[in-house]
């Protein structure tokens, strides 16, 4: 089946997918987004998650059938426009959040969305909000600095706004 | 395979009672694991994603009608009030991303013994609805009637499950699970147990520790019995630690679990006992705080 909805502001079309295709696999193996990552294919580690119309969602657990005509926000669209890195994105390196990366791209659309909601979380609401994120290289103190970092940013660009 | 689209609820039953055997999809936060190992290869998939009247609820004021994909994230944020005991279990499902996702439908629908929405749904008392619909008509399953073996429901094969009909809570609720960490787990067991001081019963619901979701009912009953004995609905006073202990073995009796990846049914049985005693102290202590401020 076809399968048309806006990636990242964009319009994108897939052509013969299977019915039972997750669109994780729609994301990074027919429309040439490969940032979105896939390690558990059953929600246990976030590493692909994506925003569904704003919503944060594991994209393995989604239909590629139930996005037709949606939107969908992946890790390439934190980005900005010009193609610097966004405001989570350069906190996670200035932090040395990032060591394998492979849960990278999950814990960056989590912590944007988290911070879009919250701009200064505490750690418990941090730990929450990322709870369906696994890092296997165990760096989560890197992390939870990173999303402070993040969050301090936001805070300060609040504020000269 | 066959992907179905439907965009109103009539669509959707007219193609279920054309496809008896599609699977419907929601959240896709079970059925999307099956997919993707091939555990499963239903001919057909029934996606319920665009009939938006099923991530609505109402209320009013004595029972709510919660759609049947209205999310977790949703249940917890918005109906903690009158459902405080379902908004706890839901706050236990899965990650921030799954209770995006995933609904209480989802949970009917797959009726595994470890759905996190059965024990509260269970002790939420004996009004509790599902409202399974087809071409035919509209069914209204009380939830003791609606889990009936291991991962099956009294849902016909044209049926969907359109809302569930759950009485506003008029007491203290709790729920107790017991997993390997905070996120992401399935329940080793759970228990869910609310107190009902308006008609002074009290409601129970085991999950994961025996075929189905089920309640303890002699629990309940030696339970309320001591209640009205010692006029403890009017009065608030201390339950005791024997009336307490009695209720955790009672529970404990009612379950029959089996060993398996995630715990014995030994550990099952034990954790039963102390999650009753527990949900019970806490529930009975919000109780007389309200009974006392009250007088």
């Amino acid at each position: 089946m076809r399968v048309t909805f806006t990636a990242n502001g964009k319009p994108v079309e897939a052509d013969d997918v299977w019915e039972g295709e997750s669109l994780l696999y729609v994301l990074r193996e027919r429309v040439g987004l490969p940032g979105s990552k896939n390690a558990c294919e059953q929600g246990e580690c976030g590493s692909c998650t994506v925003y569904l119309d704003g919503t944060p969602v594991c994209s393995c657990l989604v239909a590629a059938g139930q996005v037709q005509d949606r939107e969908v926000r992946t890790v390439e669209g934190l980005a900005e426009d010009d193609g610097e890195l966004g405001l989570v994105q350069q906190a996670f390196i200035d932090a040395g959040a990032v060591q394998c990366g492979f849960c990278t791209p999950g814990l960056l659309v989590q912590t944007d969305a988290l911070l879009a909601n919250d701009a200064q979380p505490s750690d418990n609401d941090i730990r929450e909000a990322l709870s369906g994120n696994l890092c296997r290289c165990t760096g989560y103190e890197k992390i939870m600095d990173a999303v402070r970092l993040a969050s301090a940013r936001t805070c300060a660009k609040a504020v000269s706004e | 395979m066959e992907f179905l689209r439907p965009a109103t609820w009539d669509e959707a039953l007219a193609a279920k009672a054309e496809y008896p055997t599609a699977l419907p999809i929601s959240g896709g936060t079970d059925v999307m694991v099956e997919m993707n190992f091939d555990v499963h290869r239903p001919s057909a998939i029934l996606d319920l994603n665009r009939i938006t009247e099923l991530t609505e609820w109402s209320n009013d004021g004595g029972v709510v009608r919660l759609g049947a994909a209205v999310p977790y994230t949703r249940i917890i944020n918005e109906l903690s009030g009158p459902l405080p005991g379902l908004a706890l279990a839901s706050h236990t499902v899965g990650s921030p991303q799954i209770r995006n996702r995933g609904g209480v439908g989802g949970n009917l629908g797959g009726a595994s013994p470890a759905g996190d929405a059965h024990p509260a749904l269970l002790a939420a008392g004996r009004d509790v609805f599902v409202e399974a619909c087809s071409v035919r008509g509209t069914r209204m399953i009380a939830i003791d009637d609606f889990y009936v073996g291991v991962k099956r429901n009294s849902l016909e094969q044209d049926e969907l499950i359109r809302a569930v009909h759950i009485p506003v809570a008029d007491g203290p609720q709790q729920f107790s699970k017991i997993g390997t960490r905070n996120a992401m787990v399935i329940a080793v067991c759970a228990f869910g147990f609310a107190l009902h001081p308006k008609n002074g019963t009290v409601g129970t619901g085991i999950g994961s520790a025996a075929p189905t979701p089920r309640r303890a009912v002699e629990a309940e009953e030696y339970l309320q019995g001591v209640l009205a004995e010692r006029g403890l609905w009017e009065s608030g006073d201390l339950l005791g630690t024997e009336v307490i202990q009695r209720f955790g073995e009672l529970v404990k009796a009612a379950a029959s679990p089996i060993d398996d990846v995630r715990g014995t049914a030994d550990y099952r049985r034990h954790s039963l006992a102390v999650m009753a005693r527990r949900t019970l102290t806490w529930t009975w202590n919000d109780y007389s705080k309200q009974i006392r401020s009250a007088a």
